[in-house]
């Protein structure tokens, strides 16, 4: 009986595409939505993330994510340094300076300040000169979506693209000169800022003078050394926080989900999808049921088992529901994949299949119920009525 | 009449439909017997209760009291999956709507109820291509039912109702769609191919034209049977 099912189904094309189009947007806003809202937040750690050799950051204890900075004094290093089960501990500025551009216009930047002797915490890809080079005079290391778009020479043309920030360049950073002696790859913050890479000692430098200017302590555990025990020890030593990395990111991620409406914005979206994609696939899909009520009623009259209707139904639910989600996925993947190389956050990981599936599976299930109880409470009899 | 002889014995069947504020009593105490080998026609004017009533000797309506026997087997008293396998295998319907599945083909269409009891799908649809061929259409299998004329669908419908070689046939009001001519071809392929002696047909109709085809006629009127008269050919047979 499953082919009859199924020509039953795509008897009518209208009411066939009708109830996969539903599907798609409903699996396209469950899936698309939560994958932006996904990239957004993954943003919020992507600092931490880049930096990717120490294994615990110690800060502040009032430090509440990663640009929440309250600097410490130069003489905690020491401290923590001092620590049983530390292999080595070094100094990283973080903070927003004003950069000046050649049209005389202003650029907040992020300006990571990195051990002058290590260079620990630079940036995760090079893509012009090395990391060595900031022992330059002056040397600074720009992100390349920065140097191509908001720390970039003013255009010739009136309105037209901004010039590259070019290795050999030079930018002010507050009053101070520096010279880009490279490119680099970072990931996208939340701010979305140029990242601008120099040694620890030229970053105090260029800020304003303060008398604590140390953001973080990067902190690389002795080998075998159990990280959680290291940072109860780091925390109970020194009275700074001290977490590992994912700890670190993990606070950074709650901070935004509960001080921030982006979870609820995003929510709201994704149930609309899902409401959406019900009322229209699940009144579609029940409207087409009704429309072949007769037809059903047919079939029991000549000897179709509750049951066999019931699997019929149920055969045309996850069909229309594995296509409609499949386009839904598929178009969220060609969405992501278009966009790859624009300023739109997006991650897609597989757990999100399994959400959006759940959602989809929800709502035929909801269409196949209601058809189903339609179908099982159908006296046969209907067949002789006009 | 001999029982054995008999497809269908209904004894004082009674059906009340209960719509809430009134009850309407569509049968009231219905007594007919139908004979293999009978064509038997169920007449009367609307309400009387001739849809009510193959409808019970169809098996898909359950009367309230009284009994209803076809083939020996008490209907009311089956379990549901015994009346479904009842149903399937000893009863062909025809409807004055044809009721073809519009999605499938006219051999699928056909191929319904072998599927239901059971056989598989590419041999159903053998079968029920050379079925369709008995009653002329064997150029269409592959039509559509909206690629049909009313008299085509009546005809796959028919082909569909004997595919499965059902004891009795039950038909409602088989030629009111059609016009007069095709309606009396319909009534000559059912007389010719649907009936035989280990078969019996019931077939409800307001249309007078094709009483002739009848070997009795029941006349109803407001939930009985009025009267049973035998058709004259049927007399002088």
């Amino acid at each position: 009986m499953n082919h009859i099912a199924l020509k039953m189904l795509m008897g009518d094309r209208g009411k066939y595409l009708g109830i996969v189009m539903g599907l798609t947007f409903a699996s396209l806003i469950m899936t698309q939505q939560p994958a932006i809202f996904l990239g957004i937040m993954s943003r919020s750690y992507s600092f931490i993330s880049d930096v990717g050799l120490p294994d615990i950051w110690v800060m502040d204890a009032k430090v509440q994510f990663v640009d929440d900075i309250k600097p410490l004094q130069d003489t905690e290093l020491y401290r923590v340094r001092g620590v049983s089960g530390v292999e080595w501990a070094m100094p990283m500025y973080k903070g927003l300076l004003k950069a000046r551009l050649l049209d005389g216009t202003f650029q907040t930047c992020n300006v990571i300040g990195l051990d002058d002797a290590t260079l620990i915490g630079g940036p995760p890809v090079m893509l012009e000169g090395t990391i060595e080079d900031l022992r330059r005079s002056d040397g600074v290391i720009v992100d390349i979506d920065g140097a191509q778009d908001k720390l970039g020479k003013p255009s010739p043309i009136p309105g037209g693209k901004p010039i590259p920030l070019k290795v050999g360049d030079s930018l002010e950073l507050n009053d101070h000169r520096a010279i880009v002696v490279g490119i680099a790859k970072v990931t996208r913050t939340f701010q979305s800022q140029p990242v601008v890479y120099t040694t620890y000692s030229r970053a105090k430098n260029y800020a304003p003078k303060e008398r604590k200017l140390l953001s973080f302590i990067l902190v690389k555990a002795k080998q075998g050394q159990d990280l959680a025990e290291l940072t109860r020890r780091i925390r109970a030593t020194t009275g700074l926080a001290a977490y590992t990395r994912e700890e670190f990111a993990t606070l950074t991620y709650e901070y935004f989900m509960h001080n921030t409406g982006i979870p609820i914005n995003f929510g709201i979206s994704v149930l609309l999808g899902f409401i959406v994609g019900a009322a229209i696939a699940g009144q579609t899909f029940y409207n087409s049921t009704l429309e072949n009520l007769r037809q059903f009623g047919v079939l029991k009259a000549m000897g179709t088992s509750n049951w066999i209707l019931l699997r019929m139904i149920l055969l045309q639910a996850v069909l229309v529901g594995v296509i409609g989600y499949g386009l839904g996925v598929g178009l969220t993947a060609l969405f992501g994949y278009s966009m790859r190389h624009t300023i739109l956050a997006f991650k897609f990981p597989w757990q999100l299949l399994l959400f959006s599936g759940a959602g989809v599976s929800l709502i035929c299930i909801f269409a196949a119920l209601l058809s189903i109880i339609k179908v099982i409470r159908l006296e046969p009899a209907i067949v002789f009525k006009g | 009449m001999n029982p054995s002889s008999l497809a269908v014995r209904c004894q004082n069947v009674v059906k009340v439909y209960d719509t809430g504020d009134q009850k309407v009593t569509a049968l009231n105490g219905v007594n007919l017997d139908i004979a293999l080998g009978e064509l038997m026609m169920l007449v009367g004017p609307s309400g009387c209760g001739k849809t009510t009533l193959i409808s019970v000797i169809a098996g898909i309506l359950d009367q309230d009291s009284g009994y209803c026997e076809v083939f020996g087997e008490d209907l009311l008293n089956m379990s549901n999956q015994h009346k479904l396998n009842f149903r399937a295998r000893n009863i062909g319907f025809v409807f004055q709507a044809f009721n073809l599945l519009p999605a499938l083909s006219a051999a699928e269409n056909v191929s319904v109820p072998l599927i239901i009891n059971g056989m598989k799908r590419a041999e159903a649809e053998r079968k029920a291509i050379a079925v369709l061929e008995q009653v002329g259409l064997g150029a269409r299998v592959t039509a559509l039912s909206s690629e049909l004329s009313g008299g085509q669908q009546q005809r796959v419908a028919i082909a569909r109702a004997l595919v499965h070689s059902p004891r009795l046939i039950v038909c409602d009001e088989p030629t009111s769609s059609l016009d007069h001519e095709t309606g009396r071809n319909v009534m000559t392929l059912l007389k010719e191919v649907a009936l035989h002696k280990d078969r019996a047909l019931v077939i409800v109709t307001h249309d007078a034209r094709i009483f002739d085809f009848a070997d009795r006629i029941a006349e109803m009127d407001d939930g009985h049977i009025v009267k049973v008269k035998e058709t004259r050919d049927k007399a002088k047979g």
